[in-house]
């Protein structure tokens, strides 16, 4: 066992974990932020997205002894602090951009991290940025255009409601 | 223009928040006190019979508290087929057992034969690999025809490997065999609509529970149809009475059909639970959904398509192969016979179909409805045998199609493969097609693509499924051994909000949405106000659950009707308290009045007097304001549709692209305009995932080699295109109350065929005499095709 401190989504937070404990379980089993999911044993999905120090990790991927120390944000965390939505996942709702909601979570934190480097992204660099998050419901469609609206851009020649 | 959060407003899902903020639950999401593990050993052999299994050092491991094995559950049920059918000759089907865990023999890779409770996960996984099994290998059986052929038996009990040798329709048959004859022109296809993992993001996990004090039984599971899995656990396999049992589906991530059928793990964490007093869960990894979720598809068929003179069809027939794996799941006899044989007429006025399906048993994994189930393989070969007929007689695809549309007038049409269809206008469909996707336009798109070295090919496809399941009187003769009807109770609260309890479970639709959408249409009041209690057997009155597009053509008729029964009593209510006849009070938006006076009572107000009913006829009037309705519909919905695609083709590599995809569907009247929108979105890019990429595959030892995301090709963003998506020419459904279709499965049964044909029309443009590629159309696969036709 070794202990691990963190700041999650802004709250500084410390357990006791096994080694092999991957961040992905510590976040959900331990710190009970059920919101990271996990689709995937092979690193493949992205369901498991989260933030650490700033960049897009797959947490499946992480020990959770890998992030002591740093500052870790989850999709719990993306919010305003009234509890609205943030613009990215306003877009997310306004364009349809999610179904079962299951991969969402990651989408939504990936797509954070890539506006960050790309503040207004081509419909090409979003589905190639994608490459590691899958969603098995929406044909993508809806989450390209929901990123492309919340960088800003005009998507109202893409089709649909 | 639809009112705001009314019937055909694009309104968006108030389910997106909690989804949106990671405060969505799902099943695995459920963490309980005192809960423990179950961690399944499964066979890494395709075939073989136990000769023994030795616990004992798995018992002495940490945290051990259970293990069980096939011996366990030999008194208890088998998981049953839902559908009987009859071969040709009238025998019944071949339903061997399918035991909770394995019992005498492993039958695929995945079978699990054990289970271990232990007090964590990693406990119960390092306990599992020291459970010791001794297994006398046998020969895989694999391949479907090489099943039928050979004396190894899957079930060595029934002595074959042939479920069932079905024709549909028999009677059809020698009319179909003389019009293929004597046809002036016939085109004879071979295809194999590959097998598929249906791969929800979210995988399977079941938990059960065991109140010690009450010996009530709950099962939180991520299902479909939570009822649907108690009856099955309560009347086949466990025996639990359904009044001991709950099920509950919480928010569920994803089935496409693999979550509407019972599984034995659901069986194992109950009976485990019971033994143990504890919680006990499970969640499945990806690797065991691979090994054990029901796949999809897997046919081999061939089909012949006749013609006369001047291109009218005269006939199809079919002869179809379809493998259910090792075991029979529950929908899967009904999957390749009624939801298949049934649209092998497609959207023509052929007069003479017959089909017959082989259904064969092999060390696989089970197959059963994917997304569409039936239909895409129907449409597949229907629309591929149409396109090939075309090309060999010259005539322009789409006018070939035109020329043996059922016409509008025609309806209601009784098809040659036994269904009415009640409305369609596949020609206006077609026209609507040809201008949203600038067909026009595709001459200067192929220059384009031809001047960048490029081929192009425009791929067309007209579809008509059976939706809305499904009528219980019809799927009863055709051996269905339940009911397809549903269910909602509209409770309306003394404080004048709504509870609605309907059987339909969402698992990514929007139902939370989209029901209160109908709802507040019919009684003129605040959507907001309305809340959906769904995926609960212990809330909710009954419910078949969500598959086949039947959510809101079959429940949402339910609803309904269940409104209407509460504006009756309502009106009841309000004319008392009005002092007025009630055949003289009337209900609009929201409002009692009667007719000719400015005399007028509130929706709510009415509420509140159901409730508290002082001065009140309790003689004519119970107070209270819920009603229950079930609805079991009069036929099958027909969504059709009219599909095109342009593919580029590199002739350097074999690589296809989608670049451009068109939907024009016809589902009858829209609740939510956005919600459709974005089911059909998901069907293409699951049914263009078929056409290019996905395959599953066994070796000939029966070891699954696409076992994983690394293995198994699934469309990313960058492989797909944005899709144009139009259901401006519906036509209404003419028997349920809505006017409705169904419209889930529709994009994955229209673009697999729209894509080959697009591929092949590119081939050919490029003077390549290729005249059909199986799915997936991967670049090896083309770039073949490619270099044999020289
Ligand atoms: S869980 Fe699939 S990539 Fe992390
Ligand atoms: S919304 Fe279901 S997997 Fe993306």
């Amino acid at each position: 066992m070794a202990k691990v401190s963190m700041t999650v989504n802004g709250t500084s937070v410390s357990r006791e974990v096994e080694g092999q404990t991957l961040l992905v379980s510590m976040l959900r089993e331990d710190l009970r932020l059920t919101g990271t999911h996990v689709g995937c044993d092979t690193s493949q999905c992205g369901a498991c997205v989260v933030h650490v120090n700033g960049k897009a990790v797959k947490s499946c991927t992480m020990f959770a002894v890998e992030a002591d120390g740093a500052e870790v944000s989850t999709i719990e965390g993306q919010a305003n602090a009234d509890g609205t939505l943030s613009t990215i996942q306003q877009a997310f709702q306004e364009h349809h951009g999610l179904q079962c909601g299951f991969c969402t979570p990651g989408m939504v934190m990936s797509a954070a991290a890539l506006l960050k480097d790309n503040p207004t992204p081509t419909e090409g660099e979003v589905r190639a940025y994608l490459d590691g998050n899958i969603c098995r419901c929406t044909g993508y469609h809806n989450i390209v255009k929901a990123i492309m609206a919340a960088s800003g851009q005009d998507v109202s020649a893409i089709a649909a409601e | 223009m639809p009112k705001d959060g009314g019937i055909g407003a694009p309104t968006r899902r108030r389910e997106d928040y909690r989804f949106l903020t990671g405060r969505g639950r799902y099943s695995d999401d459920i963490k309980t006190q005192g809960e423990c593990a179950a961690i399944f050993a499964r066979s890494t052999v395709a075939h073989g019979t136990i000769k023994s299994i030795d616990t004992s050092a798995a018992a002495a491991m940490p945290g051990v508290l259970a293990i069980f094995t096939g011996e366990d559950f030999v008194e208890v049920g088998g998981n049953p087929a839902g559908w009987l059918i009859n071969s040709r000759d009238g025998e019944p089907m071949k339903e061997p057992k399918r035991p909770v865990l394995a019992h005498g023999k492993v039958r695929h890779v995945g079978d699990a034969y054990a289970a271990v409770i232990a007090e964590t996960v990693q406990q119960a996984r390092d306990a599992a690999e020291m459970i010791e099994i001794d297994i006398e290998e046998h020969d895989a059986v694999v391949n479907m025809k090489d099943a039928l052929a050979g004396t190894t038996y899957v079930h060595d009990e029934i002595g074959t490997n042939q479920c069932f040798d079905w024709g549909w329709i028999e009677d059809n048959r020698a009319a179909t065999d003389a019009a293929i004859q004597g046809a002036h022109h016939v085109t004879t296809l071979e295809l194999v609509n590959n097998r598929l993992v249906p791969n929800a993001m979210e995988t399977r996990c079941s938990i059960g529970h065991y109140d010690t004090g009450t010996g009530d039984y709950t099962l939180h599971t991520t299902s479909q149809n939570p009822h649907l899995t108690r009856l099955l656990l309560s009347a086949f396999v466990m025996g639990i009475p359904e009044n001991k049992l709950t099920v509950i589906a919480p928010d569920v991530g994803g089935g496409f059909g693999s979550k509407i059928y019972h599984y034995g793990e659901e069986a194992l964490v109950l009976a485990a639970a019971k033994k143990l007093g504890r919680t006990v869960k499970w969640t499945s990894d990806r690797s065991e959904a691979f090994q054990t979720d029901a796949h999809g598809r897997d046919h081999v068929t061939k089909i012949e398509l006749a013609l006369d003179e001047e291109g009218n069809f005269l006939a199809f027939r079919t002869e179809t192969h379809a493998n259910v794996g090792a075991y029979l799941s529950n929908f899967s006899t009904a999957t390749p016979t009624f939801l298949h044989g049934t649209l092998m007429a497609g959207n023509y006025t052929v007069p003479n179909v017959y089909v017959n399906v082989k259904a064969v048993f092999t060390n696989t994994a089970p197959v059963d409805a994917y997304r569409g189930a039936g239909r895409p393989e129907a449409t597949y070969s229907l629309e591929r045998v149409i396109d090939m007929a075309a090309r060999e007689i010259g005539m322009d695809p789409i006018e070939l199609r035109r020329k043996n549309f059922i016409k509008p007038d025609q309806y209601p049409f009784a098809s040659a493969a036994g269904l009415e269809y009640d409305s369609g206008n596949y020609d206006a469909l077609m026209d609507q097609m040809e201008k949203v996707a600038d067909k026009a336009g595709f001459a200067a798109r192929r220059a384009e693509s031809e001047s960048k070295g490029l081929l192009r090919g425009f791929g067309v496809n007209a579809y008509v499924e059976a939706c809305g399941i499904a009528p219980s009187n019809l799927v009863g003769v055709l051996g269905s051994r339940v009911g397809l009807y549903d269910a909602a109770t509209v409770r309306v609260n003394a404080t004048g909000n709504l509870s609605v309890m309907v059987g339909a479970h969402s698992h990514g639709q929007g139902h939370e949405t989209v029901f209160p959408q109908v709802v507040a249409e019919m009684l003129g009041i605040d959507p907001g106000s309305i809340d959906i209690v769904h995926g609960d057997t212990s809330k909710i009155p009954f419910g078949m659950g969500t598959y086949g597009s039947r959510s809101l053509a079959v429940c949402g008729s339910a609803v309904v009707r269940a409104t209407e029964k509460i504006i009756v009593k309502a009106t009841k209510i309000a004319a008392h308290m009005l002092e007025a006849d009630a055949a003289d009070v009337e209900f609009k938006d929201g409002t009692f009045s009667v007719v000719g006076t400015n005399q007028s009572v509130s929706f709510g107000e009415v509420a509140l007097k159901a409730y508290i009913p002082h001065q009140f006829p309790i003689e004519d009037i119970e107070p209270g304001l819920e009603e229950t309705a079930f609805y079991d519909p009069a036929n099958f919905t027909y969504p059709s549709g009219a599909y095109c695609c342009e593919v580029e083709v590199d002739p350097e590599t074999g690589k296809v692209r989608v670049n451009r995809m068109t939907a024009v569907d016809d589902f009858g009247n829209v609740i939510n305009p956005m919600v459709v929108t974005g089911q059909v979105h998901g069907g293409l890019g699951q049914g263009i995932g078929q056409a290019l990429m996905e395959n599953t595959t066994y070796d000939s030892d029966g070891q699954l080699l696409s076992a994983s995301y690394m293995d198994y090709a699934m469309p990313r963003a960058d492989d797909l295109p944005f899709y144009t998506v139009d259901h401006s020419q519906g036509t209404a459904c003419t028997h349920n109350p809505l006017g409705v279709k169904g419209c889930g499965e529709a994009g994955a049964i229209g673009s697999p065929p729209t894509v080959v044909n697009a591929v092949i029309d590119a081939l050919q443009s490029g003077g390549k005499n290729v005249t059909h590629i199986d799915m997936p159309v991967t670049p090896h696969r083309v770039w073949s095709a490619m270099k044999n036709a020289g």
